[in-house]
């Protein structure tokens, strides 16, 4: 497989090309929707069609990137061209583990949430879609960039269309949701633009003045402990909003819960892992002595650990099945900052399987409650109760969901929680027992609510004509539910892949602030 | 199958260089991966026989169907679930509905993988018995998760103790599906129920076969989940729904505690294999080892019901009669006795340890047969009785006797098995004759039945046999298996690690003499509430009602039959593991054989705990201790038959509400509602007025954030005051700056 | 010469900001303001006596920007008079915040 890619040079031009293919879509849908009006069935399902297909085309593009890149350790398919010269800005992009599986995920769900909006999005559909395309473009630039300039503008880029996904595509309270979303993320994100420039001006050469904003100059910097812990707390908070951990959470709920099905999906399967994964990619590996400071890292530890707990106590008394599953999103990424703050070479792969299955379960929970909701436009729990008998496959899709969501081992979640479990309790024994109580309130608030939806007496005159998944349903759902086994069976490919970008990330932490620059024996 | 194998078996010869040289190599046993592949095969069969039955996909735009109604009428009558007409408080409803059209297929399919499996695993047991491996034998099939220091094999590994336990679970199991193809017979929910059962199957053996910890915890959490599914099998019913969401939570904590030991063996060995695990386990710190295992113990405590988690298992009663006698009574719940026993590496090493599992196990044993003394419901009563004997296996475990414990968990499968399937024979006959009239009195409770051994003449008998099995009257299988445990304990009084230890202060030798006694008491109540049970529904007057009479019969054979079988057992299946007092008198079977067979598992174990020497006793007092055991069983069937008068109950509707003591017998302690109140409602009310509404929505959201908004809004409206429009204004406060800058300059 | 010249242009400024000031009519006050750029262009020529011909070229921006915002300043005022039937300012404050 990797001679075949290699014989069409697949690595050359592989990223570009992931970038460019949902932009050209979008051009596409661009210039049909100035002539023709996309509100009407016929022009709406042509548009939908060519989104599908980009997007899809995006997938089996990107799908060889699991071969080419099979033991790989460092950069990989990377392409550096020049940006915008005086400023030391580059189009630098490229793909290591992390990278790798964060893409994967992202090109896998991707051509499913045009699936998932399907029938539910009848307005502006054009516009809908072109947004849909531009985040694809956005969301991958982030996780590509290997250029701090570059790694800005794309977190802005995606952040925009969801904006306007959730405030015209919305629920009722959608102004409100999208706005606290903005302006929650761009706080974060500016303080993190100066951390950034001032990085760039650092790294920059000292003869001409010119900044360099690349990666790999960032690296090779050392910073004083005052400025790397100012720096670390810029980037602390654009990503800590992002993630969201435990205080920084509140917007989550209300933009899950007004946003559309594919907002809801894209949401918390691939840009609540934008956080984690700038921990990973920016926050530890640059500033290492502001992160791995006792205090600081105290503090992180014990917010993720409340965040866990929290998240699932609240999710317990949600009345809104949205709302209980974004307080479980809460939950899952507590357990995500665990592993990665726990630095251990399994709790960092374990952080990063809880990442993939978080994207996966929680993805296909809020595509289930899209589905359902479509039927009988309500997300109140109780509206609901027995209609397992009225729709079995959907509710034996929604067990199999739910009980991932709960990680159950031989499901996807298990591995992830597992991992970081095992791994953190090497460095932080006792928080991390403490963690592993929230397995007994995921049960809880998951089977009860399972219960109060699926299961008891169908009381409701509403609920007893529901219609059962059809056929675009369930080939939705199969891909999602194939993903939660086989990962849950036999993640091994997965975890090999990440392995080496995990611990070149431990030890270059582990190596503290003065990693490059040993220092002397002797010294205090 | 051969296609099958054509694909699996190169794998595993390629994965397992090891197994080249073990004796079992080359057997019968290479084909260990298809024993739990096969109910995994009838689950996936079977489940997608049920969807497909059920199966009419939706419209193509689900938003537009509302009007649709038609279209779905077909549906609804096609597949009626069952708690569309149920009614009752019971869980075991029978509805007159044309038989699934799938049930011929799942009749076959379901058993039939089971009886394979069996049949495998016999084949297994004889290979394995001419072979006399002493190590096990480990098949490993793929690296299920490898990073940093973990490397995590999916394998399976087969030695004596687990071959024991395949046996009992594919044995009992085919019983009891067989058994549930008549009890199940007119179920709309059928394919479901075999899919669940099937299901459950692979993950109990999964559970026993694992080959490390983390493989076995797949099995541990999925067993939990089937039964879950299958509790709430009619889950239209709030109850059912409830109990089993209750008992998939409490197994949870255990859970959690499982896992906590798992991290802990990872931090401190590096590995989870029970290989591993079993050669690091001497270097790490006694009190390391303690905790691990008193972790392990949570995890058995919630599976395997013992004090303070047995609360689910009495719920779980509303599951269908053969889930009770399969998960919840012959194979789950013991899992955690079998973890004890497989643990048995660390738990010999951890005196304290030993005692608290022997501690708790007496007490629940004690705690559990008061209660099973003022039951009502027939299953309830056989329910707490489980909870008790589990009590019992935990006392052997906990002291180092694990094979007493194993041999209690045979014998305790085969006679449980068939006290709750014959009570699902007695819930079948009388729910078919409350449904001929159409009565809904509660066809579980024993003050409805009354003199059925005339209507149902070998279930009588079977059950009494059952009863005497549990109650310990010799010959029958739990006599042998009870008296051993009881005899382990008292020997273990003097001379081992456990007496010499100190548990909280108390010296451990007063603590093993105190279990010993509890277990004798509890012996006695055994005897006085089954004899109880068989009284209050097979003798007396009948109470079922006149009407109701003439329709109680037995149940067709395929039910009939496995009880046969499994009467069988529970008379002689203490022939599995004859003391040598016993066959020194009357030579009719081989001594100790189960002790033997076991051997290579934890025999080393065993003598860790008495210091190597087997445990001795002496001629007279084993005599004694045996004669104490008989005399408490007869006693207690005694004091039953005498002191209990069947004529004088009344039927359910007319009883009289319990007072005093034997009300808090009978609501079990209030134990749940203390649970309730002390827990659960605390952090429901908790979550939503503190976290929720308090934190949440009040303090982050409310002040933080709205607050934060409300503080820019405010001084946008200050900055707006002075924006009055009047360009006359703003041209007056120009000038008066102008002025106002000239004059400082000026002025200075 | 100077002085007085100086003197005359702050007089006619003064007048001018004080039209602005007190004034209601926006035809007046846009004559003030003319009356306020006519000043400033008499102390331009003023000291181009001493200093060069520098002033007089500014005088001559000034007069022709004052040209361009007589135009555009009087159309405002008539299509605010069309719309309110009134140039009185106190009446217009659209700007309010």
């Amino acid at each position: 497989m990797s001679q075949l890619l290699d014989s069409i040079g697949y690595q050359s031009w592989v990223l570009p090309a992931l970038l460019i293919i949902p932009l050209v879509g979008a051009g596409v849908l661009l210039a049909l929707a100035v002539r023709g009006n996309g509100d009407e069935a016929g022009p709406a399902r042509t548009a939908r069609m060519i989104a599908f297909f980009t997007l899809l085309a995006e997938f089996i593009v990107s799908i060889g990137l699991w071969w080419s890149f099979e033991s790989g350790s460092g950069w990989h398919a990377s392409v550096n061209i020049p940006w915008i010269p005086t400023w030391g800005v580059r189009f630098s992009i490229g793909l290591d583990g992390f990278a790798l599986m964060m893409v994967l995920l992202t090109t896998f769900l991707m051509p499913l949430t045009v699936l998932g909006g399907w029938t539910s999005v009848r307005t502006k559909v054009h516009s809908y879609l072109i947004l849909l395309l531009v985040m694809t473009t956005g969301m991958l630039g982030v996780f590509l960039a290997r250029d701090l300039f570059l790694f800005y503008v794309m977190w802005e880029v995606m952040l925009v269309p969801m904006y306007f996904i959730i405030g015209i595509w919305g629920g009722e309270r959608r102004i409100y949701a999208s706005l606290k979303f903005f302006i929650y993320t761009m706080v974060g994100s500016i303080l993190m633009l100066v951390g950034i420039i001032y990085i760039g001006i650092q790294a920059g050469s000292p003869i001409t003045g010119a900044p360099d904003f690349s990666y790999a100059a960032a690296l090779g910097q050392s910073f004083s402990p005052a400025a790397s812990f100012w720096l670390f707390g810029a980037f602390f908070l654009a990503f800590a909003v992002k993630v969201p951990m435990f205080p920084f959470h509140t917007w989550l709920p209300d933009a899950h819960v007004e946003a559309p099905t594919a907002g809801s999906v894209i949401l918390a399967s691939i840009m609540l892992k934008m956080g984690t994964f700038g921990f990973l990619r920016f926050a530890l590996p640059l500033f290492p002595g502001a992160a791995m400071d006792p205090t600081v890292r105290a503090i992180i530890l014990i917010l993720a650990v409340i965040a866990i707990i929290y998240g699932a106590l609240v999710a317990l008394v949600q009345p809104d099945f949205k709302k209980l599953v974004a307080y479980s999103s809460v939950s899952h990424m507590g357990f995500v900052m665990l592993g990665i703050f726990a630095l251990t070479v399994e709790s960092v792969q374990g952080a990063l399987m809880v990442m993939i299955n978080h994207g996966i379960s929680t993805g296909a929970l809020f595509f289930l409650v899209g589905m359902i909701y479509e039927r009988r436009h309500s997300r109140l729990i109780d509206s609901y109760g027995g209609i397992a008998r009225v729709v079995p496959m959907f509710a034996a899709a929604l067990t199999l969901v739910a009980l991932s969501s709960i990680a159950l081992p031989g499901t996807n979640g298990f591995v992830g929680e597992f991992l970081v479990l095992i791994g953190a309790f090497k460095t932080f024994p006792v928080l991390t027992a403490i963690a592993a109580t929230g397995v007994i309130f995921a049960a809880a608030y998951m089977l009860w609510a399972l219960q109060r939806i699926l299961f008891n007496k169908l009381d409701k005159d509403e609920n007893r004509h529901l219609p059962d998944l059809n056929w675009r349903e369930i080939g939705l759902l199969t891909p999602l539910i194939a993903a939660i086994i086989w990962i849950g069976v036999y993640p091994a490919p997965v975890l090999r892949r990440m392995e080496s970008a995990a611990h070149d990330l431990v030890q270059r932490v582990e190596r503290g602030p003065q990693g490059r620059f040993p220092r002397p024996e002797g010294l205090p | 199958m051969t296609v099958l194998s054509a694909g699996i078996l190169p794998l595993i010869q390629h994965a397992a260089p090891a197994a080249g040289a073990h004796p079992l190599a080359g057997t019968v046993a290479d084909w260990l991966w298809l024993v739990p592949l096969l109910p995994l095969l009838g689950f996936v069969i079977n489940g997608a026989l049920s969807l497909f039955a059920v199966a009419h996909t939706g419209p193509s735009d689900p938003d537009a169907g509302h009007g649709d109604v038609a279209a779905h009428d077909h549906a609804d009558a096609g597949h009626t679930l069952p708690g569309d007409v149920a009614s009752g408080s019971h869980g075991d409803d029978h509805h007159p509905v044309a038989r699934h059209r799938f049930a011929g297929i799942v009749s076959v399919v379901g058993p039939l993988m089971l009886a394979l499996s069996f049949v495998l695993t016999a084949a297994m047991f004889f290979a394995m018995r001419s072979a006399h491996a002493t190590e096990p034998f480990i098949q490993t099939y793929f690296t299920w998760m490898i990073t940093g220091e973990l490397n995590l094999a999916a394998a399976f590994q087969l030695d004596q103790l687990a071959m024991v336990m395949m046996l009992v679970i594919t044995g009992v199991g085919t019983l009891i599906h067989v058994f549930s193809v008549g009890y199940m017979r007119d179920d709309p929910g059928y394919p479901r129920y075999f899919a669940y059962l099937n299901l459950f199957v692979f993950f109990m053996l999964v559970l026993v076969m694992g080959a490390n910890y983390p493989v076995m915890f797949i099995g541990w959490e999925g067993v939990g989940l089937c039964s879950y599914l299958l509790i709430g099998f009619w889950f239209s019913e709030k109850a059912n729904a409830d109990a089993g969401k209750k008992a998939f939570i409490v197994n949870r904590i255990g859970d959690f505690g499982f896992l906590v030991a798992l991290m802990m063996l990872f931090a401190h060995l590096g590995t989870m294999d029970f290989q591993g695990v079993a050669a690091g386990a001497p270097q790490m710190s006694t009190g390391v080892v303690t905790a691990i295992c008193l972790f392990l113990f949570l995890g058995c405590v919630g599976k395997s019901a013992q004090i303070p988690l047995y609360v689910w298992l009495p719920d779980a009663m509303a599951g269908p009669t053969p889930v009770s006698a399969l998960i919840h009574a012959a194979t789950m719940v013991t899992a955690g006795v079998y973890l004890v026993a497989r643990s048995s590496f660390l738990f010999s090493l951890a005196p304290v340890a030993g005692l608290t599992v022997a501690l708790t196990g007496a007490l629940t044993a004690l705690f559990a047969a008061t209660i099973g003394l003022k039951q009502w419901d027939i299953k309830k009563i056989l329910a707490y009785s489980t909870v008790s004997q589990l009590g019992f296996m935990f006392m052997a475990v906990g002291v180092g006797a694990y094979v007493a414990g194993i041999f209690h968990l045979a014998t305790h499968a085969f006679f449980k098995a068939l006290l709750f399937l014959g009570s699902g024979s007695v819930i079948y006959a009388m729910h078919a004759a409350y449904h001929k009239t159409g009565s809904h009195e509660d066809a579980q409770d024993v003050r409805n039945m009354g003199g059925l051994r005339r209507f149902m003449p070998v279930t009588w008998v079977l059950m009494w046999i059952a009863t005497l099995a549990i109650a310990g009257i010799p010959p029958f299988a739990g006599f042998f298996s009870k008296d051993e445990i009881l005899t382990s304990v008292y020997a273990r009084a003097h001379g081992s690690t456990l007496a010499e230890a100190s548990w909280l202060g108390i010296p451990g030798s007063a603590l093993l003499y105190f279990i010993y006694f509890v277990g004798i008491v509890t012996a006695l109540l055994t005897a006085i509430y089954m004899t109880r049970m068989m009284l209050y529904t097979f003798h007396g007057p009948n109470r079922t009602g006149e009407a109701e009479r003439g329709a109680l019969k037995e149940a067709p054979w395929v039910m009939t039959g496995p009880l046969v079988l499994l009467g069988v057992l529970s008379a002689f299946g203490g022939w599995f593991n004859l003391p040598k007092i016993f066959t020194d008198f009357l030579p009719v079977g081989p001594t100790f054989a189960l002790e033997h067979w076991l051997d290579p598992v934890v025999g080393e174990q065993q003598l860790a705990v008495t210091h190597g020497e087997a445990v001795h006793l002496s001629h007279g007092t084993e005599l004694l201790l045996i004669g104490a055991a008989i005399v408490v069983a007869i006693a207690g069937i005694v004091v039953a038959w005498r002191m209990l008068k069947p004529e004088k109950l009344v039927p359910k509707a007319d009883s009289p509400a319990d007072e005093g003591f034997e009300r808090i017998f009978a609501e079990k302690y209030f134990v749940d509602e203390g649970y309730d109140r002390a827990i659960v409602q605390p952090l429901y009310r908790g979550s939503r007025g503190v976290l929720w509404r308090g934190v949440d929505a009040g303090l982050i959201d409310g002040f933080f954030v709205n607050g934060t908004a409300w503080l820019a809004r405010a001084f946008g409206w200050l900055g707006s005051t002075a924006q009055t429009g009047a360009v006359g204004t703003y041209a007056w406060v120009v000038v008066l700056g102008v002025v106002a800058v000239i004059g400082v300059f000026t002025l200075r | 010469m100077l002085a007085e010249a100086l003197a005359l242009s702050a007089a006619l400024f003064t007048i001018g900001v004080v039209g602005v000031l007190i004034r209601r009519n926006a035809i007046i006050i846009f004559m003030c303001v003319e009356l306020m750029l006519n000043a400033v262009n008499l102390s331009f020529v003023a000291l181009s006596r001493y200093y060069g011909a520098d002033g007089q070229v500014f005088v001559f921006f000034v007069m022709t920007v004052a040209a361009a915002e007589a135009a555009v300043g009087l159309a405002i005022i008539i299509s605010i008079f069309r719309h309110r039937k009134t140039v009185n300012l106190q009446n217009i404050n659209l700007l309010r915040g």
